[in-house]
């Protein structure tokens, strides 16, 4: 859980700008070995650019980033030896069209985690197996369905055995009866003690699986709790009416 | 699946061929009419003899077929580093250093805004005599610095029409840079590149011909050197100019067969 000690990932008065739109305002994050994480909120609030930053698809313009005892400060990329430390699952899956699954998932392990063809093939399908479609390993990507596809990807990602995963709307271009699939397979990662940084507006699923749930609206983290306090007893205003909006279908169903 | 001996593919391959073909056969018969009316007197039989020669059962190859092969052979080399000089001007392009998008854009432009023939010559009378390069190693250089530069812009397109997605996951995976571009990247691009690379192939074998005019016994001067000994202008030309077709026609043909290998794959 998060504690004081020694959190894997810090942020530290965090901005960012694009052009003259501040995407993030004097953000102050720590998350804590092996939590779960939920950030939600509408669209352009800076979730998905905060968790760019956090493995440096962007970087910041001012403040200090810690990811796993490394300070990064604005403008630093992920240096060599958090490389591959932190994986990413993306909203548009981005699995390599002209490689089969199998090549999709070995690939990386080969290059840089020095394993033979073999032991990444092994480990591949390991992964595979856990996501259940141990089956499809030597299709192509297009061959797959959405929400196969996304779990090869999240399998892609746990080949590189990651001490953080990071998730990016991970069913949000998943067509409905795919979602189940796909939350599932996440939700088995929880035992693994990966820290898990997600975001998405799948609040059953945020309920369900995460030790603290973040709502972020324009650039800022309005409110930060564990999920039964943030959907039973939200304290800002602002979080009550971003769930009213997002939970009125279920609620009046 | 689809059989090897049927399908569009098939069809498309023999319009390939037909097209040009019919053309060809108007062509050659309007030359036959026009030949008639000036008693031009046509020696067809003495043209074997430029392609293959036998002696005692012995096969060579007459001027035409080794000039051909000069041509094979200046083309395929100019066309590997036209890839390699294309790629470079490309990622230079795109990279984010001003001086390399500034000599990439110099390089593009000054390709592309004066003659080939011109830059034929100042690289065999200003660079090739600098730089100590015989004629054949000017004319491989010349003709891959003109045609990088096209191909330069083929592989820029290409690469900017992956995915932004594809880098980023490959980043994420702990890729590195060089390793992103060549097992994730560049398999995908030359994917794309296919067809407008073929045709870059073939302006390549044609833009060969103008290496005629530095002394290079390629097919166009085996050519004009046998219509200066034997006057049958009329054959020579229209032999050496159906060479041409076969070998470009041939190159289309291959890339048509390879595409259809990977939509099959």
């Amino acid at each position: 859980m998060s504690d004081e000690t020694q959190p894997i990932i810090a942020f530290e008065n965090v901005s960012k700008w694009f052009g003259t739109f501040q995407v993030l305002r004097d953000i102050d994050l720590r998350i804590g070995d092996g939590e779960c994480i939920v950030i939600c909120g509408p669209s352009g609030s800076g979730k998905s650019t905060l968790i760019r930053c956090m493995n440096r698809l962007e970087t910041h313009d001012r403040g200090v980033v810690r990811v796993e005892g490394v300070e990064l400060g604005p403008g630093e990329r992920l240096p060599r030896e958090l490389r591959g430390k932190i994986g990413m699952v993306f909203q548009s899956f981005n699995l390599f069209p002209h490689m089969t699954v199998l090549r999709n998932l070995s690939l990386a392990p080969m290059r840089n985690l020095g394993m033979d063809k073999e032991r990444a093939e092994q480990t591949a399908l390991a992964y595979l197996e856990r996501v259940h479609i141990g089956e499809q390993a030597e299709k192509y990507p297009d061959q797959l369905s959405g929400g196969q596809q996304q779990r090869v990807a999240i399998a892609r990602a746990l080949c590189m055995k990651p001490d953080i995963l990071l998730f990016d709307e991970p069913t949000s271009s998943l067509d409905p009866e795919m979602i189940r699939e796909v939350l599932d397979v996440i939700y088995e990662l929880t035992d693994d003690g990966i820290t898990m940084v997600c975001v998405t507006h799948e609040m059953g699923f945020a309920r369900k699986v995460s030790d603290r749930v973040i709502f972020m609206d324009h650039g800022e983290i309005v409110e930060s709790a564990a999920p039964d306090e943030f959907f039973d007893a939200p304290r800002e205003e602002r979080t009550r009416a971003f769930l009213n909006q997002i939970l009125h279908y279920e609620a009046s169903a | 699946m689809i059989s090897p001996l049927s399908g569009p593919w098939v069809k498309r391959v023999l319009s390939n061929w037909i097209q040009p073909a019919a053309m060809a056969g108007i062509l050659v018969f309007a030359v036959m009419r026009g030949a008639e009316n000036i008693n031009y007197r046509w020696q067809w039989y003495r043209v074997d003899d430029f392609l293959f020669t036998s002696e005692q059962g012995a096969w060579s190859a007459g001027p035409l077929v080794q000039g051909l092969f000069v041509t094979l052979e200046i083309s395929v080399l100019s066309l590997f580093l036209t890839l390699v000089i294309g790629l470079a001007a490309a990622l230079l392009r795109l990279s984010s250093s001003v001086i390399g998008r500034g000599l990439a854009r110099g390089y593009l432009e000054l390709i592309r805004n004066t003659p080939l023939l011109i830059q034929l010559y100042v690289m065999y009378f200003v660079l090739g005599p600098i730089l100590g390069w015989g004629q054949i190693t000017t004319a491989i250089a010349c003709l891959a610095a003109f045609q990088g530069a096209y191909t330069s812009e083929i592989f820029r397109a290409g690469l900017r029409a992956i995915p932004r997605g594809q880098i980023e996951a490959g980043d994420s995976l702990g890729l590195s840079r060089i390793d992103n571009y060549r097992y994730v990247i560049l398999p995908q691009v030359l994917r794309h590149m296919l067809p407008p690379l073929t045709n870059e192939a073939v302006s390549l074998v044609k833009n060969s011909s103008i290496v005629s005019v530095i002394a290079i016994f390629d097919l166009t001067t085996q050519g004009r050197n046998l219509i200066a000994d034997t006057f049958l202008t009329f054959e020579i030309w229209l032999t050496v100019a159906a060479i041409y077709l076969v070998v470009t026609l041939a190159l289309s043909t291959a890339a048509a067969m390879a595409e259809r290998r990977r939509a099959g794959a």
